[in-house]
């Protein structure tokens, strides 16, 4: 145990000039590699039906891995995304009746209040992000339930479902606005005041208060933000199942997410967001498990070798940290 | 490697015999990257013995007690434990071998009852091997009676007061059968009554022969309770010797130090020239900010063009003082007021919109964002200043960016380059500039010059200088003395968070300081023992190193506590007419103004 002990040393090991590169171009590489060796290994991997199934798939959890790096961010973490979809999944059916934009609003509205309440307990009341999401976590799949009646929906709104499988010049709707998205989000993080306020929160919360900084408005906002991007991603997943199923939507969806920003190079420990790389994380998650797949491995195979992925990229974001 | 021998002195019991010496450290030594914090230090704690241990900021009492803790590992030199010499791996072979510690904050296990804190990890076991809870709970009784701590050792530990918990940690560590017993600013959130039952506590140590040492800032605890004292000053040893031989005034001397600052003697900055043209009216006035535990009815004017300095040892309320006029400490109650208009809600962004800035005392916690860049980093307050419709303007930033890293000399490979990466006087510069860009009227300064290099130091220093002449009211807290006294055209000195006095003019000098520092209500030098609570401390401390006395003089600290909670003001009062005079600088009392009233109300308050 004393052995044990001094852990301090393992970070005066020497340094190879090459994870700073891997650090920051490895989740891109990563996926070209992939791409490169289903080119020569996997027969029908790079067709244009394929790809389009991938990047539909990808969409939802991309969507919701924008609002979670905005958490992450901030040195926090958001568990309730996944109940934030069933919500706005479960919402979305019982309004449709007043036309289809109506019952959106109303479906990212509940987004915005679960994020409200999550951002209100970080920020204002100082729980930790983890116990404060938890709650919601929880308690929002159980709200979802009871406003559905446990039940399963069938949709039948020819716009909504239009939503789930139209295109725009060729490209599928959902892959459209997550693609969007994604640059309104980083658009946001580089450019804005409040982006760069978010990234100086994370990076040194007293020091940022200090400053002047409005800390608790911009937690709350990001948040709430993170709220209605999952409420968003639930829409989107309901219009492609066609249907309203606030049971399962949005399952574990919350490590996905978390999965995806860590890949994509975001320190958990804040002060860095890394949005491309958010998004190219989740479609490196998404083409290793479709390789697999391809290639007749078992979907406990896709697992094991996506564990192993993140655990190299917390090693490679701990490296990054100690610089 | 080194536990069995920690051990084996640990289990022969080690009746601390008669010894005097029960710990001793020489040439200890201990580098942190960059930093030597210790630089062969040697010293001895005695049996039965309290010790004081004092120093300011930086001093390197804390690596020393981790050192004499376990904690750190001491890069050279050894320590002996009751003559022989021990190496201690990790803190609970320390504690093995009897050294106990008790933290500032009490670190024990909040939700555990009483009982359990104090038998954690060596329980009493019922024959099934399962903890004996009616045993355990009788024994911590009982050894809290001995503390006369009265107290359900069944309740949870949270339910009780800070000091009651501080008690706790003390039965904790004497149950630990420790020789020595270590404590940090062991009285700096304890009220006066918690304050006078550990002092009774300490008494009995004494008694047992456990030799205390016992790190405070706060120099009447220290003359009353201690018999010898420590001063280490960057890292080095300074003084060992008894405490009642040394004065007040001296001992703040040998804490502060003089600096050697070559640069400055040289006449490379303008400091020392005092004209500044200092504009009449007060362009920051705080009246009456009080905060509990910090902060007791301080006031003050800040003008422009002046340089305000703020003296006081360290735990005096500087730094406290300068974020409450920055908006960043909760207040009791008190007013700021900026050029007439009072801040009606005080936060740190309305100071600063009002334009009062804090150069925090802590750079890297409380300063830098040290993953963003020297741009990012200057620009950070500003931000919603140079952007249109929430969208930065590079362009703007970049301007600005440049004219300060030229204005003050900031060294960056490129703006882009993260600050992490700076030395230290370089990120100083940066968080000048960061406020410097917002175009303040008021410049709270918490010690700009520490930790960096000479000549980032002499620069820093020329800008404040410039930047009054400008017109900038600044306030500048520095435990440099003499940048303090060469930098300020008035300073006001704290002490317990009360002003304890103001130097202007020719007041402004060191022997004047001092004076003001040291003084408190003049309690006199221990041996005289006058008080009765001084009296029964004093004297065992005179004989405690003969386990002998301790018979003779076990009833006496009974009645000890029975006086008011703080005897110590109250039974001094033949110097009320003036406290400095019996100090050293004679020509230094004038600025003490109400030297009577101050002490008293700052007793009462803690």
């Amino acid at each position: 145990m004393t052995a044990h002990a001094p852990a301090a040393p393992g970070r005066s090991l020497p340094r190879l000039p090459g994870p700073a590169w891997f650090q920051e171009y490895g989740v891109y590489a990563a996926v070209a590699a992939l791409l490169l060796f289903n080119a020569f290994f996997t027969e029908h991997f790079l067709t244009a039906d394929n790809l389009r199934t991938q990047l539909i798939q990808v969409a939802p959890v991309v969507i919701v891995a924008l609002g979670m790096a905005l958490v992450i961010g901030t040195e926090g973490v958001d568990l309730s995304v996944g109940s934030a979809m069933a919500l706005a999944a479960a919402v979305l059916p019982l309004y449709l009746g007043y036309g289809l934009v109506p019952a959106l609003l109303i479906a990212l509205l509940a987004g915005a209040v679960v994020g409200a309440v999550n951002g209100t307990l970080v920020s204002v009341v100082g729980l930790q992000p983890i116990v404060a999401t938890l709650a919601l976590f929880v308690g929002g799949r159980g709200i979802a339930l009871v406003m559905a009646d446990g039940q399963l929906k069938q949709i039948s709104n020819p716009d909504l479902l239009a939503l789930g499988t139209g295109n725009f010049l060729g490209i599928p709707l959902v892959v459209l606005i997550a693609g969007v998205l994604a640059l309104a989000v980083a658009f946001l993080v580089h450019r804005t005041t409040f982006g760069r306020q978010v990234v100086a929160i994370g990076g040194n919360r007293p020091a940022a208060a200090l400053a002047g900084l409005p800390v608790k408005r911009v937690l709350t906002v990001v948040y709430i933000l993170c709220g209605v991007l999952a409420a968003l991603a639930g829409i989107l997943a309901t219009a492609r199942l066609t249907a309203s199923d606030p049971s399962s939507l949005g399952n574990l969806m919350e490590l996905s997410a978390i999965t995806a920003v860590v890949v994509g190079g975001t320190p958990l420990s804040g002060g860095s967001i890394r949005v491309l790389g958010t998004v190219a994380g989740a479609l490196l998650m998404q083409l290793l498990r479709a390789t697999l797949v391809k290639h007749d491995l078992p979907d406990s195979t896709a697992q094991i070798a996506q564990a192993a992925i993140i655990i190299v990229a917390v090693y490679v974001a701990r490296e990054r940290r100690s610089r | 490697m080194a536990s069995p021998e920690a051990a084996a002195s640990a289990a022969t019991g080690e009746p601390p015999s008669l010894t005097p010496t029960v710990l001793e450290a020489r040439g200890v030594s201990k580098r942190f990257p960059g930093v030597v914090a210790l630089d062969d230090v040697s010293f001895t704690l005695r049996a039965g013995e309290t010790h004081a241990l004092v120093g300011e900021n930086g001093a390197g009492k804390s690596t020393l007690i981790k050192v004499l803790t376990g904690v750190h590992r001491p890069d050279g030199g050894e320590l002996l434990l009751s003559g022989r010499q021990v190496h201690f791996a990790r803190p609970f072979e320390a504690q093995q071998a009897g050294i106990s510690t008790i933290y500032q904050e009490v670190n024990l296990v909040p939700l555990m009852s009483v009982a359990r804190n104090i038998f954690l990890g060596r329980e009493p076991r019922t024959r099934l091997g399962l903890i004996d809870f009616r045993r355990m709970h009788s024994e911590a009784a009982t050894l809290l009676e001995g503390f006369r701590v009265t107290v359900d050792p069944r309740l949870p530990l949270h339910t009780l007061g800070v000091g009651t918990q501080q008690m706790v940690a003390l039965a904790r560590a004497v149950s630990v059968r420790a020789q020595v017993v270590i404590m940090d600013e062991p009285t700096s959130s304890l009220e006066p009554r918690e304050v006078e039952t550990l002092f009774r506590v300490i008494g009995d140590l004494r008694r047992q022969n456990i030799a205390v040492l016992y790190v405070s800032h706060r120099m009447d605890e220290l003359y009353r309770i201690c018999d010898r004292v420590t001063v280490l000053r960057d890292g080095r040893h300074i003084h060992t010797g008894d405490l009642a031989d040394l004065e007040r005034v001296q001992l703040v001397s040998m804490m502060l130090g003089r600096e050697i600052t070559e640069v400055r003697r040289h006449g490379v900055t303008s400091f020392g020239d005092e004209g500044h043209d200092i504009a009449r009216k007060p362009v920051l006035t705080a009246h009456g900010l009080t905060s509990r535990h910090s902060l007791d009815d301080i006031s003050l004017d800040l003008h422009p063009g002046e340089v305000l300095g703020l003296g006081g040892l360290l735990g005096s309320g500087r730094s406290e003082t300068a974020k409450a006029l920055a908006g960043a400490l909760a207040l009791d109650k008190g007013t700021i007021s900026v050029a007439g208009r009072v801040l009606r809600r005080i936060s740190s962004a309305s100071a600063i919109r009002a334009g009062i800035s804090l150069l925090p005392e802590d750079r890297k916690a409380e300063g830098i964002v040290p993953g963003l860049s020297v741009r990012e980093n200057i620009v950070l307050a500003a931000l919603p200043r140079l952007s249109r419709g929430g969208i930065v303007s590079r362009k703007r930033q970049d301007r600005i960016v440049d004219i300060f890293m030229k204005r003050l000399r900031i060294k960056a490979s490129s703006p882009e380059q993260k600050v992490g990466e700076l030395s230290g006087g370089n990120q100083q510069k940066v968080l000048l500039a960061r406020w410097l860009c917002l175009e303040p009227k008021v410049l709270l300064l918490d010690e700009p010059t520490r930790g960096i290099d000479v000549g980032a130091k002499a620069e820093v220093q020329a800008l404040i200088d410039e930047l009054a002449q400008e017109g900038l009211a600044v306030l500048l807290i520095s435990s440099d003395i003499e940048e303090l006294i060469e930098g300020s055209d008035r300073i006001v000195v704290l002490r317990g968070g009360a002003t304890a006095g103001e130097l202007t003019g020719d007041q402004v000098s060191e022997a004047a300081l001092f004076a003001v520092l040291a003084d408190h209500a003049p309690a006199p030098a221990p041996p005289e023992g006058e008080t009765d609570a001084d009296s029964d401390a004093d004297a065992d401390a005179g004989g405690g190193a003969h386990a002998a006395a301790t018979d003779p003089l076990a009833p006496a600290p009974a009645p000890a506590p029975a006086p008011t909670p703080d005897p110590d003001p109250a039974p001094t009062p033949a110097p009320t007419p003036a406290p400095v005079p019996d100090q050293a600088a004679g020509d230094a009392h004038a600025p003490a103004h109400d030297p009577a009233d101050d002490p008293a109300v700052k007793e009462d308050l803690r």
